[in-house]
C-alpha cells in the first residue's frame, strides 16, 4: 500500500529514506513527522532507524541495501557506522567501501536477487557488491542515463523506471531483473523514480506530489494492494482522494 | 544499419499522463497536452480590454508609468478576444520639441582658421559616408566652420569621436546651465564643444620651426602636406623623406603653413632628368626625385626667366607638361619660424602636383558621370562676391576628386543619370584627363516602385 508523505515540505522522500525487506533508515529531521509516518507503518515488522551518513540527510542517494546488507561510503563516520551496526539486525551486515562514486544510492539500484550498477563503477566494489548483498551485478543504463540508482526503483515483486526508456529496453531490463517492469513518473511527472519514493515487497512511500494516476501504476506494478476485496476499494478510495484539506 | 554502424531500434513507449492517467508519449512534463494547457493558462493575467496611449508624432506607445516605445504588434499564441483602444496623446519628448523647436541640448562648433572651404567639402562628403550626423537636429553654416546641433550630449560626444578619427583636432567642451530643480535635484544644462581642426591642409608649403624640424629628425625645414587625415603627412620634396604628425603631436607644436594652394602658380616644364636612384613609394604613392628646369606660364614666351629646381614629381612630368607650384622666388614671405633659421637657402620655386587645366579647357563645361551628395545646412545669405568664390572652390574640390583616387577611398559616388557619354573618339591625344572610372560609381538606390534603374550597388575600390 502507498503511503504519500513529505520530509520538511520537500516531496523527494528517496532522498531522505532507505527501505528494504529487513530495514528502514530515515534522515533526522526538524520535526518528528517523517520518522512517525513510517514508524506507524513499519513499527512491528521492521526496525526504523534514524541515522545520518558522512553528517548529511541525504542518506537515500548514499548508500544501497537488500535485506542481506547495506553498503556505506567512505565518507561515514565511524560513529555513524557503528551505529548502524548496533541497530540493524544481526544478519544484516554493513560494509563502508572505498569507491570514488560515494554517492551509493544513486549508482546501485538492487532488489534481494539482482542488483543494476553504474557503468564506471570499480571492479572491487562490483565483487563486494555481489558479496555483501548477495546479488547478481549487472551494469546497466536507464534511458542514456549511467545513473541507475536514481532513475529507477524496483523490489522483488516489480520495478518502475524512468519514463523515456523504450520498448527494447524495458524488455531486456526485465528480462535481466525478472520482475516485471512499467515506465512511469512520481511526483507531478518527476523522471527522478528513486529520489521521490522508496519500496520494498509489500509497502511504498511517495511525495505527496504524486498524482492518482502515478499512485495506481505504482500500486499495481509493485502489486502492493492486497487481495482482500474491502482492502481493495479502501486503498482505491485513499488513492483516489488527490489532496487532503 | 547506417554508415555501416549497428544501431539499436528504440521504440518510444507510452506512459500514462501523471494528471488525467491517458496513455501518451512522454515528454518533458510528462502530462498530456491538455492537462499542461489547464495548469499553465498563458493568458491569465492578460486584460480584455486596454487603453493604448500612441504618440501622433513619434509613432510610439505608452508603457507605463514613463517609458515609450515602439511596439510593432503583441502576437498572442491563445485565440483570446481583446480589445485595445488607441487614444492619442503626445508623449513628453514630442511635446518638448513641439514647444520649442529650435531647442538644442549640445552643440559642436567645428572651426578651421584658413581661407578656403575645402576641408568642409571633404569632411561633409565623409560625414555623408559614414552617417556621422544623422542625430543632428540642425546643422548651419558659419564663417569659417559648421555647427551642429544635437538634442542628447552623447550624440555629440560620438560626432566629436568620429571628427577625431578622421582630422587632426583639438578640442574643449564647456556647459551652460539651463535650469535647475531644486527639489529632486535635477539639472538641465546646454553643452557646447568647441573643435578646431589644423589649419594644414593638402599640398600646403610649410616651413617647420626648427624645433619640430629636429624632433622630426631634421628633416628640411621647407616641406609639403601630402595627405591630412587623423594624421597628417609631410614630404621633404628634395630628400623624398617623409613623417606623420598625429594631431597631439601637431597640437603640442603647433604651426602654420607658408603658403597655401591659393597661391599654386603655373608652370611649364621645359626639361626633366631623373635620378632613378631615389625613387620611394609612401602610403601607395610613388615618387621619384629629378630635377627639373622649369618657367612660369606668365614669363614664358615673353622673357627668359628659367629656374633649375629639385623636384619629387619626377614620375609625372616630361617636358612640355604643366605643373602647379609654389613661386618662392616671386613670393614675399612673412614667416617668424623661417626668420629664426640662419643660412636658410630657399629654392626657388617647388612643384606640388601636375596640372591637367589646358586638357580641361577642351573638355569645357562637360557634364561629370558622376555627382555627389550634399548635407542640408542653412546657409546665410553672403553676398554674391563670396557665392562665387565657393563655387570656384567647389569646382577646384571637384576636379581634386577626380585626380586623386586615395581622396575618393572615403567618399561615396553616385552615378550621375542626367550623363550621356557623347562620342568622344577625337579626344585622345596621349593623355586622357583623369576621370572616374565607371565601377567606382554607386548607383544611387531608388526605393520607389516605377524606376526599374539598376539597383545593383558597384563596389567601390
Amino acid at each position: 500500500m502507498a503511503t504519500r508523505l513529505q520530509f520538511e515540505n520537500n516531496c523527494e522522500v528517496g532522498v531522505f529514506s532507505k527501505l528494504t525487506n529487513a530495514y528502514c533508515l530515515v534522515a533526522i529531521g526538524g520535526s518528528e513527522n517523517f520518522y512517525s509516518v513510517f514508524e506507524s507503518e513499519l513499527a512491528d515488522v521492521i526496525p526504523v532507524i534514524k541515522t545520518s551518513i558522512g553528517g548529511t540527510r541525504i542518506i537515500g542517494r548514499l548508500c544501497a541495501g537488500n535485506k542481506n546488507g547495506l553498503l556505506v561510503p567512505h565518507t561515514t563516520t565511524d560513529q555513524e557506522l557503528q551505529h548502524l551496526r548496533n541497530c540493524l539486525p544481526d544478519q544484516v551486515v554493513v560494509q563502508r567501501i572505498d569507491e570514488r562514486l560515494s554517492a551509493l544510492g544513486n549508482c546501485i539500484a538492487c532488489n534481494d536477487h539482482v542488483a543494476l550498477t553504474h557503468t564506471d563503477l570499480d571492479r572491487e566494489t562490483e565483487e563486494l557488491i555481489a558479496d555483501v548483498l548477495g546479488v547478481e551485478v549487472f551494469r546497466q543504463t536507464i534511458a542514456g542515463n549511467i545513473l541507475v540508482g536514481s532513475y529507477c526503483a524496483f523490489s522483488n515483486r516489480g520495478g518502475l523506471v524512468h519514463p523515456h526508456t523504450s520498448i527494447e529496453d524495458l524488455d531486456e531490463l526485465s528480462t535481466l531483473l525478472q520482475v516485471p517492469l512499467v515506465a512511469g513518473t512520481v511526483n507531478r511527472g518527476s523522471e527522478v523514480i528513486a529520489a521521490g519514493m522508496t519500496v520494498n515487497d509489500w509497502t511504498a512511500f511517495c511525495g505527496s506530489d504524486t498524482t492518482a494516476t502515478e499512485l495506481s501504476v505504482i500500486e499495481s506494478v509493485f502489486k502492493l494492494r492486497e487481495a482482500q476485496p474491502t482492502a481493495i476499494v479502501d486503498e482505491m478510495r485513499k488513492s483516489l482522494i488527490d489532496s487532503y484539506v | 544499419m547506417e554508415n555501416g554502424m549497428f544501431t539499436v531500434h528504440h521504440t518510444i513507449g507510452s506512459v500514462l499522463c501523471c494528471k488525467c492517467g491517458i496513455p501518451m508519449q512522454p515528454n518533458a512534463a510528462n502530462m498530456c497536452v491538455k492537462c499542461l494547457s489547464s495548469e499553465n493558462n498563458i493568458t491569465e493575467g492578460l486584460l480584455k480590454r486596454l487603453e493604448l496611449k500612441h504618440c501622433p508624432e513619434c509613432d510610439s506607445y505608452l508603457q507605463p508609468p514613463r517609458n515609450w516605445e515602439i511596439l510593432n504588434g503583441v502576437i498572442l499564441e491563445q485565440s483570446y478576444p481583446v480589445e485595445y483602444i488607441q487614444r492619442d496623446q503626445m508623449c513628453e519628448h514630442c511635446s518638448r520639441i513641439q514647444a520649442n523647436p529650435d531647442q538644442w541640448v549640445a552643440a559642436v562648433q567645428l572651426r578651421q582658421h584658413v581661407s578656403h572651404r575645402r576641408t568642409f567639402f571633404y569632411l561633409e562628403q565623409l560625414i555623408l559616408k559614414h552617417d556621422a550626423a544623422a542625430s543632428a537636429i540642425r546643422i548651419k553654416e558659419t564663417d569659417q566652420g559648421i555647427d551642429f546641433f544635437f538634442s542628447n550630449r552623447s550624440h555629440a560626444v560620438k560626432f566629436v569621436e568620429f571628427l577625431g578619427k578622421v582630422a587632426p583636432v583639438k578640442y574643449r567642451h564647456d556647459k551652460q546651465l539651463v535650469s535647475h530643480d531644486p527639489k529632486s535635484n535635477n539639472y538641465n544644462y546646454k553643452y557646447t564643444f568647441s573643435v578646431e581642426i589644423s589649419p594644414i591642409c593638402r599640398e600646403d608649403l610649410i616651413c617647420l620651426p626648427s624645433k619640430v624640424a629636429v624632433s622630426l629628425g631634421n628633416l628640411g625645414p621647407l616641406v609639403i602636406c601630402t595627405k591630412v587625415s587623423n594624421n597628417i603627412a609631410l614630404l621633404d620634396p628634395f630628400t623624398l623623406r617623409h613623417c606623420f604628425l598625429d594631431a597631439d603631436q601637431y597640437w603640442r607644436a603647433s604651426f602654420k603653413s607658408l603658403l597655401t594652394s591659393r597661391q599654386l602658380v603655373e608652370y611649364i616644364v621645359l626639361d626633366v632628368e631623373v635620378n632613378h636612384s631615389a625613387e620611394v613609394t609612401i602610403a601607395g604613392t610613388k615618387y621619384v626625385l629629378a630635377e627639373a628646369q622649369v618657367a612660369r606660364v606668365s614669363d614664358f614666351g615673353k622673357n627668359d626667366t628659367i629656374f633649375s629646381i629639385k623636384t619629387h614629381l619626377g614620375h609625372l612630368l616630361s617636358p612640355g607638361d604643366y605643373a602647379l607650384g609654389y613661386d618662392l622666388y616671386g613670393a614675399n614671405t612673412n614667416d617668424i619660424e623661417m626668420d629664426k633659421y640662419r643660412g636658410l637657402v630657399l629654392p626657388e620655386a617647388v612643384l606640388v602636383k601636375k596640372s591637367y587645366e589646358e586638357k580641361r579647357q577642351k573638355k569645357r563645361s562637360k557634364p561629370r558621370s558622376w555627382k555627389l551628395k550634399s548635407l542640408a545646412m542653412e546657409v546665410e545669405d553672403k553676398g554674391r562676391f563670396e557665392q562665387d568664390k565657393k563655387t570656384s572652390e567647389y569646382e577646384q574640390f571637384l576636379k581634386d576628386i577626380e585626380e586623386n583616387p586615395e581622396l575618393r577611398f572615403n567618399i561615396s559616388l553616385y552615378r550621375n543619370k542626367e550623363y550621356q557619354p557623347s562620342e568622344m573618339a577625337s579626344v585622345t591625344d596621349g593623355e586622357e584627363v583623369p576621370s572616374v572610372p565607371l565601377d567606382e560609381l554607386l548607383a544611387d538606390l531608388d526605393l520607389s516602385e516605377d524606376e526599374d534603374g539598376d539597383e545593383d550597388e558597384d563596389m567601390e575600390e
